[in-house]
């Protein structure tokens, strides 16, 4: 039963040397996107530089931890062994507050009840030791 | 350097199975091959360069071993369903440039045989994005609806906007004998089939066939010795377009880049296509691709493809095989925009054939909407 558990569970990501400091950060339930200080940019996902200008020189922003939803689907049918027992579900994008959108899944409401433009605040589900994964949830 | 008209199609096979467990992947390639060279009139040692994607990395050297090929060129060019949009654009340019004189583009899948599940299955590319993709569940159908639904939003399209679409390639697909979904289905119909993500139905969705095809590109000169008459290669360009760094429009696709591009190099414009061969992935890829390539207005591909427009002996006849939605789709589709677009501009299409076919335009999308994807477009004429 524990290995059925364990299969059911989503895919682990794969941190590296780029994302290493928002995966830690996330391990602390806290969000973080990144900003240029040459040219000001603000990027999602974390990289080791700024893709506008190649710029080292960034700075991590802290996130409110707000955004709204910009687009998402209720997913009925993946048959790969992380989500087949969590179908129906939401993946979205939500736009931060911070103006860059990201990934993600709506969750601790009815799938049908989610709307593009409803407010939602990350919450996070510590997947493994280190791996923290964000998630969004109606605003309170 | 323009490369317009310096090249031509000059055979093209679409292999007739659409379900092939008894044949292998490489097989299925030769068989094609053997098609589209005998369309042209040619013979395997003519040709002396090759193209092909779906094959593994390195799978291209195996693919000449297997053929007993030593080409001067080579081109394994892996962008998604666009790549042999892509292949043609590029083994034209290659002949404009003398790197080879005969060109074969090899496709062969059986995806369907294999229960590939690439529409609703997960697996990852290890790529850098993926760490912040593959935990929240992404499938290729889920990416499209999130440009679906946010199309939707903006602009008001509708789902039975979208199953205009699918009734409309079901149409065409009824008269081609070689399609494998020939019995004609309405709005209801697809609004009924089950959602898969939301907002796309079942038959909002393309199909998972076995299959495979072929193309042979020479110069223009040696085509037009040849046993067919010439399709020219009138002008190509690529695009890809991908999350933006977390800006990105989620409504417009790569088209929007490469299509203008490739019309402006042949010199025509949206109004002097008879025909164009549209990527149908999903119902949506068809609208927002439409609207990207600027044959509407953004937001109005949903009005667009309404009252016959896009059927034919409309203002532009589009899939007109029945597309992947209704016809064949082995994984990857974009060999078959070409060739049916070939066909179209020869005059070999029977039923389906769109009257004083002169110019074509073939768009293939790779990847998904709503993550990345590739654009090709190839503006092809007689």
């Amino acid at each position: 039963m524990a290995d059925e558990k364990k299969k059911s569970k989503r895919p682990v990501p794969r941190m590296d040397e780029e994302s290493k400091p928002f995966w830690e950060a996330c391990a602390r339930h806290e969000l973080y996107v990144q900003k240029c200080r040459t040219c000001n940019t603000v990027f999602y996902y974390p990289r080791a530089f700024c893709p506008e200008d190649l710029s080292k020189d960034f700075d991590w922003l802290k996130c409110s931890g707000k955004g709204m939803v910009y687009t998402f689907t209720i997913t009925r049918q993946n048959q790969s062994s992380g989500f087949r027992n969590k179908v129906p579900y939401v993946m979205a994008y939500v736009e931060l507050e911070e103006g860059v959108r990201m990934l993600t899944n709506i969750v601790d409401c009815d799938p049908e009840t989610v709307t593009i433009g409803m407010p939602v605040e990350v919450t996070f589900d510590d997947m493994a030791p280190e791996i923290s994964v964000p998630l969004f949830k109606p605003a309170a | 350097m323009s490369m317009s008209r310096k090249a031509a199609l000059a055979g093209v096979y679409e292999h007739p199975l659409r379900w092939a467990p008894h044949k292998t992947q490489y097989q299925i390639m030769a068989e094609s091959a053997r098609g589209a060279l005998e369309d042209a009139g040619l013979n395997i040692k003519d040709v002396n360069g090759l193209c092909t994607s779906g094959v593994g990395g390195m799978g291209i050297i195996a693919l000449a071993e297997h053929l007993n090929l030593n080409p001067d060129f080579l081109d394994s060019n892996s962008i998604g369903g666009s790549s042999f949009v892509s292949h043609t654009a590029h083994a034209a340019a290659a002949i404009a440039a003398g790197y080879c004189d005969v060109a074969l583009i090899l496709y062969g899948s059986k995806w369907s045989s294999d229960r590939f599940a690439i529409g609703t299955g997960g697996g990852g590319s290890g790529d850098p994005p993926e760490q912040f993709e593959g935990c929240y569940g992404p499938t290729t159908v889920g990416d499209y609806a999130l440009t679906a639904q946010r199309h939707m939003h903006e602009f008001g399209t509708t789902s039975e906007q979208l199953a205009e679409i699918a009734v409309t390639t079901r149409k065409h697909a009824s008269l081609n004998p070689n399609a494998k979904f020939r019995d004609l289905i309405t709005v209801d119909d697809v609004l009924a089939s089950r959602e898969v993500s939301s907002p796309l139905h079942l038959l909002d969705c393309c199909m998972i066939s076995d299959g495979g095809g072929a193309l042979v590109v020479t110069s223009a000169e040696r085509a037009r010795d040849l046993k067919k008459k010439p399709v020219y290669i009138m002008s190509a360009a690529e695009a890809c377009s991908h999350t933006s760094a977390g800006m990105r429009d989620l409504t417009d696709a790569a088209a929007k880049q490469s299509g203008p591009k490739a019309m402006e190099r042949a010199g025509v414009s949206h109004a002097d296509f008879d025909m164009a061969m549209i990527y149908d992935s999903f119902t949506i890829t068809v609208c927002v691709t439409l609207e990207s390539l600027g044959f509407c207005e953004k937001g109005e591909g949903g009005s667009f493809v309404q009252n016959g427009r896009i059927g034919l002996g409309g203002e532009l006849p589009i899939n007109t095989d029945g597309g992947g939605l209704s016809s064949n789709h082995p994984g990857m589709r974009g060999i078959f925009l070409v060739i049916e677009a070939v066909k179209q501009l020869r005059g070999e299409c029977g039923e389906r054939q769109v009257k004083d076919c002169q110019l074509a335009l073939c768009h293939g999308t790779g990847g998904t909407l709503g993550l990345r994807h590739s654009g090709a477009s190839l503006v092809l004429g007689m």
